[in-house]
């Protein structure tokens, strides 16, 4: 492996690394909206809408984020709607992220006894306040593994951002490779920050998850 | 007479079956009214209903004002402090100032022994104490009706008396309290009435000294017996 070329090489994977964290981030928010939503709509079965978030998630889950790539990247401007690549790539990610947020939240929010809402709703609690205050902190203790993993997923599936021109990691390496051929170099850097960005998150989480736990469960 | 809750012909059923069956009933304020019966007889679905948890099929419930729950499980918000707690639906529901609630709070328990446990977790405190801050959590919205649902049948027997001890209290405050328990020695002390429910039926509305002493129906004699042991020496 040559040092140099390394050197060369940082500032280039640094840039489309801050691109990636960008884009990730912002859809992995997306994601956590959606999936409140979602859950919301689930837990206390809001007519029709509890329908539509089901029907959205089973299809999200079950087809590739490169095909909802191509539907949204290529599809809307068909229907005069023209968005950038990076908002394509966030909306892109965002209902992926939403889809698989809504069901994490939806077990955690199941696993919360229903007297704890009985117990809101009798303190004079509206539904959203409810869920919002009561019965979201709670399920989301229980759910933080499984949204840990969500967002690991995500910032890791931001590699098919490619497929439509977004010089994310991926792409950045795979381009060099085409270039000037150091494919030993590329592929390091690659791994080198796909861990500096993923690292953080599963130690962040697993601090969020004993913080969580702890104030619910305890030790004492 | 002032009226504070009137039930007219209510009536609770799930699909087929019928838990409460025409239920008519009026709780004057200040009353302290006692509902017990066997397992299943609908006690617990009957403040539910007054309590707006449960969808009535038939009939009427109107309140003079709020009414405050407390569960027989407690139902403590175990993510948040013992302040935090009962501070919750005052800020938030009420809108009330955090000051204001804050120091009621501190007056509330320091009334029922429990100043010192304000920012514990729920995990933090046993069943007894618990208890207590339910109602501490009830009493702070300022309800014009207190519901009990079997506060004491979930605690070990050593704390049944210092929750029992916090109504008796609330009762010589003249709160207007509903009261649905399985300890008939307490029934007795603080009712002012007593309602006898079986299969969804009031069969007995009466003083407790008539309930425990004399009572009317054959139903309501053979409730009590279980309560009682024979010398088996």
């Amino acid at each position: 492996m040559n040092i140099t070329v390394l050197q060369e090489y940082l500032p280039i994977f640094a840039g489309a690394f801050l691109l990636t964290i960008k884009i990730g981030l912002a859809g992995v928010a997306l994601a956590f909206v959606i999936g409140v939503a979602g859950a919301f709509a689930r837990y206390f079965k809001i007519p029709v809408f509890s329908a539509i978030i089901k029907c959205y998630v089973e299809l999200f889950r079950n087809t590739p984020l490169l095909v909802q790539l191509f539907f949204i990247y290529y599809g809307l401007p068909v229907m005069g709607i023209r968005i950038s690549a990076e908002i394509c790539g966030i909306l892109g990610l965002g209902l992926l992220g939403g889809s698989y947020m809504t069901e994490s939240l939806r077990s955690g929010l199941e696993a919360v006894p229903k007297i704890q809402t009985e117990s809101a709703f009798s303190l004079g609690f509206s539904r959203p306040q409810t869920f919002m205050s009561v019965i979201l902190p709670q399920a989301f203790s229980i759910s933080v593994p499984a949204l840990v993993a969500n967002v690991i997923f995500l910032l890791k599936e931001t590699s098919v951002f490619s497929a439509i021109s977004l010089m994310d990691l991926m792409f950045t390496a795979k381009d060099l490779i085409g270039l000037y051929y150091n494919t030993t170099e590329s592929l390091f850097m690659l791994v080198v920050f796909y861990i500096i960005m993923l690292l953080p998150v599963s130690v962040l989480g697993s601090i969020a998850e004993k913080r969580s736990r702890l104030k619910m469960f305890g030790s004492d | 007479m002032n009226e504070i809750l009137k039930i007219e012909h209510l009536t609770k059923k799930y699909d087929d079956l019928t838990v409460l069956d025409d239920i008519s009933l009026a709780v004057n304020k200040g009353e302290v009214l006692v509902i017990v019966g066997p397992s299943g007889c609908g006690k617990s679905t009957l403040l539910r209903c007054i309590n707006g948890l449960e969808d009535i099929q038939d009939g009427k419930v109107s309140i003079d004002g709020k009414t405050g729950m407390v569960f027989q499980s407690y139902e403590l918000f175990p993510h948040m402090t013992v302040l935090q707690n009962l501070m919750l639906a005052p800020v938030k529901v009420q809108k009330r100032k955090k000051d204001e609630v804050k120091k009621e709070a501190g007056q509330l328990l320091e009334r029922v022994g429990l100043s010192a446990k304000k920012n514990n977790y729920p995990r933090q405190l046993s069943g007894g104490q618990k208890q207590r801050v339910a109602i501490v959590r009830a009493l702070i919205m300022h309800p014009e009706v207190l519901l009990f649902d079997e506060v004491t049948a979930a605690l070990d027997p050593e704390m049944v008396r210092e929750v029992l001890d916090v109504i008796l209290d609330l009762a010589k405050q003249d709160k207007t309290m509903l009261i649905v328990t399985h300890e008939m020695a307490f029934a007795r002390a603080i009712a002012d009435r007593v309602i006898f429910l079986e299969g969804g039926s009031i069969i007995e509305d009466t003083t407790p000294a008539q309930f425990f002493d004399a009572p009317r129906s054959e139903r309501a004699r053979k409730f009590l017996r279980t309560f009682e042991f024979e010398n088996v020496h």
